[in-house]
């Protein structure tokens, strides 16, 4: 079929001759296997050094008080927010593989589903971590729930900070549900494969007993499209919120309704862009090629590219109505942006999600692992460099000349950062030891449908 | 349990086509015996052959939607109007607008948490343990083999017509389970 197109190495979604047994025997042995590379245990090492980073900057920080960080006034804002934004919007990534592409009846979505899935779990608690650290008295930050205090009063309805507040509770809530419940006949799976009795038990306690009666299968399958439907409209929620947070602020460069869009884009294409960047590697190492295939990298690759043309739209968006408006303190923002302190910013991230994916349009760098894996690296730097870009060039030079600052990052600004990865390094090095790292069930009704059965 | 009273028969398949074949004619032919089927991941069709129509997860998940977004929609306004209600500026103290995201934000939640709650209860999960998991066989129904159970209560009913049409059923195997 797209053997005619010439747009990838491989045409199908799984190597030839694939059947049941050899799915599942495929993928649970991944989590039954007694030893575990070198590589893993590396990488664990890696992923608790910057653990441990992480959390003596946390007691530090409880300690001291966001001080410690490199922010000040006029920049109250830099890191710690940019670092939040960052990695909610790369669990935008797994929502959509799992729910969109879900509802558009995408089966390539069926093989990388679990692990994006995985991705989005983890990426949004690890978000999570920041505002709340960002509060300055971070053990309040249950006054942020609605329940009737001592003090008599209520959270302030209309700021976007509750909003934000309730969409991370919800997504992150609805994630997990979403993720565990959809792993539950996997984990059936390897309770019945299970070499000793002790994993046999760890699995079937995860399982609850689950039996593949036509019944829970009906009832399962009800509910994972209902999810999927859920899952959609949640994810746009709540990066059109995290945008709000920016845009429901007077200032300039904030101020602007393409925000709620121009965020949600920005997930999307560092999601996409993170699915590559942990799947590449991994399917290396568990030896998963049978079932992410080039054809997966293709596909994922140009929604990545489609993302990033949504964004560069919003880029030019943004310089657009910056001269449309003839507002002069939008003008200064977006010329400091081109040649103040940080442009260097700003350019970075032009590089990395602008320019860098326009290689995305030749179908031989789509199917070459190395090069996207590079790209794909990049475009996370730069959607990094871009929220830094965003906050911080409106903040450093505000209305009164006489309170413009500099915002310089300090130890501990780079020790949440890497720490903040490190965690959910850990978190994901730990999954794909544990836990079906490929839906089963999923690849066998692509068996079924016949995929792969033909090469 | 006494292992006596409730016996059936597993008989296990290799592929969904079998399987659906076999419970479309049990369903037919057998009426007296009750049966279920188990697969390692749904079978289409399946739902036809047993004759299922509504499972009821939609209809709890809309229950759900509706106590997450109304309720929390009622807290802000009781919160903001009645009970601590401040005046800026003659600003209306119900600014509904600002008060449409969480609720949002809790009906999707509210759906969600229904709807596995939902699935779970309706499956009978959790439950750890099930007589099935003592056959040998049923091992493979969650890697790659499909079974039809075919169950009965009645310790004097007779089984032969049941014997005979697993016979003229491509099976691979029959089991005898007491449940």
């Amino acid at each position: 079929m797209s053997a005619l197109r010439g747009d990838a190495a491989q045409p199908f979604l799984l190597a030839p001759r694939q059947t049941h047994s050899t799915v599942t025997e495929a993928v649970s042995g991944i989590s039954l296997q007694r030893h575990f590379g070198w590589y893993w245990l590396s990488g664990l090492a890696v992923a608790l050094a910057l653990c441990s980073l992480l959390l003596f900057g946390v007691g530090w920080l409880l300690r001291q008080g966001v001080g410690i960080w490199g922010i000040n006034m006029p920049v109250a804002w830099a890191f710690a927010i940019c670092n939040y934004v960052w990695w909610i919007g790369i669990g935008m990534g797994g929502t959509f593989i799992s729910g969109a592409l879900y509802l558009a009846r995408e089966d390539w979505r069926s093989s990388i589903n679990r692990y994006a899935e995985a991705m989005t779990v983890f990426a949004v608690a690890v978000s999570g971590i920041f505002p709340i650290l960002h509060l300055g008295r971070p053990w309040f930050f249950y006054w942020l729930f609605p329940y009737p205090d001592v003090m008599k009063v209520w959270p302030q309805w209309r700021s976007s900070l509750e909003w934000d507040f309730f969409a991370i509770l919800a997504y992150l809530s609805v994630s997990i549900l979403y993720w565990y419940v959809g792993m539950i006949p996997d984990l059936a799976t390897l309770r019945d494969r299970a070499p000793t009795l002790r994993t046999a038990r760890f699995y079937g306690f995860l399982a609850l007993g689950w039996r593949g009666e036509a019944r829970q299968w009906r009832r399962f399958e009800s509910l994972s499209l209902l999810l999927a439907g859920l899952a959609v409209p949640l994810v746009f929620s709540v990066h059109s919120m995290v945008a709000l947070d920016f845009s429901e602020a007077a200032a300039p460069g904030w101020h602007s309704t393409i925000f709620p869009p121009f965020f949600v884009a920005g997930a999307l294409f560092s999601g996409f862009a993170m699915v590559l960047v942990l799947g590449i590697p991994m399917r290396r190492m568990l030896g998963l090629e049978d079932y992410i295939t080039v054809r997966h990298l293709n596909n994922l690759a140009k929604v990545m590219l489609a993302a990033g043309l949504v964004v560069t739209y919003g880029y030019f968006s943004e310089v657009f109505s910056a001269f449309y408006s003839m507002d002069r303190y939008e003008l200064a923002v977006m010329l400091r942006r081109f040649t103040g302190a940080y442009a260097w910013t700003f350019w970075g991230t032009i590089v990395c999600n602008v320019l860098s994916i326009q290689l995305l349009w030749f179908a031989r760098v789509r199917s070459n692992a190395m090069v996207l894996f590079g790209i794909a690296f990049a475009v996370l730097i730069g959607m990094w460099l871009e929220r830094f870009m965003l906050i911080v060039t409106t903040l450093y030079q505000d209305f009164v000349p006489s309170s413009w600052g500099m915002y310089y990052p300090t130890f501990w600004d780079i020790a949440f950062l890497i720490g903040s990865m490190g965690l959910f390094l850990l978190m994901f090095l730990l999954f794909v030891r544990i836990l079906p790292v490929v839906s089963m069930f999923e690849l066998r009704k692509l068996v079924r449908k016949g995929e792969g059965s033909s090469a | 349990m006494n292992s006596s009273q409730t016996q059936g028969l597993l008989v296990e398949f290799a592929s969904g086509e079998e399987l659906l074949n076999a419970v479309r004619r049990v369903r037919r032919e057998l009426p007296n015996f009750a049966f279920e089927a188990y697969s390692p991941c749904a079978v289409e069709g399946m739902d036809e052959a047993l004759g299922y129509r509504r499972d009821g997860v939609a209809s709890w998940m809309l229950l759900g939607a509706v106590i997450g977004g109304v309720g929390t929609y009622a807290l802000e306004w009781y919160s903001a109007v009645f009970n601590y209600p401040i005046n800026v500026g003659g600003r209306p103290t119900a600014s509904w607008p600002a008060f449409l995201p969480a609720a949002l934000e809790m009906t999707v939640l509210g759906a969600a948490v229904f709807g596995v709650l939902a699935m779970l209860i309706g499956n009978g999960l959790p439950r750890l343990n099930h007589p099935l998991f003592d056959a040998k066989a049923f091992e493979r129904a969650s890697a790659d083999r499909l079974f039809m159970l075919v169950h009965w209560h009645d310790p004097n009913i007779d089984i032969q017509p049941v014997r005979e049409l697993c016979r003229s059923l491509s099976a691979l195997a029959v089991e005898e389970v007491s449940q």
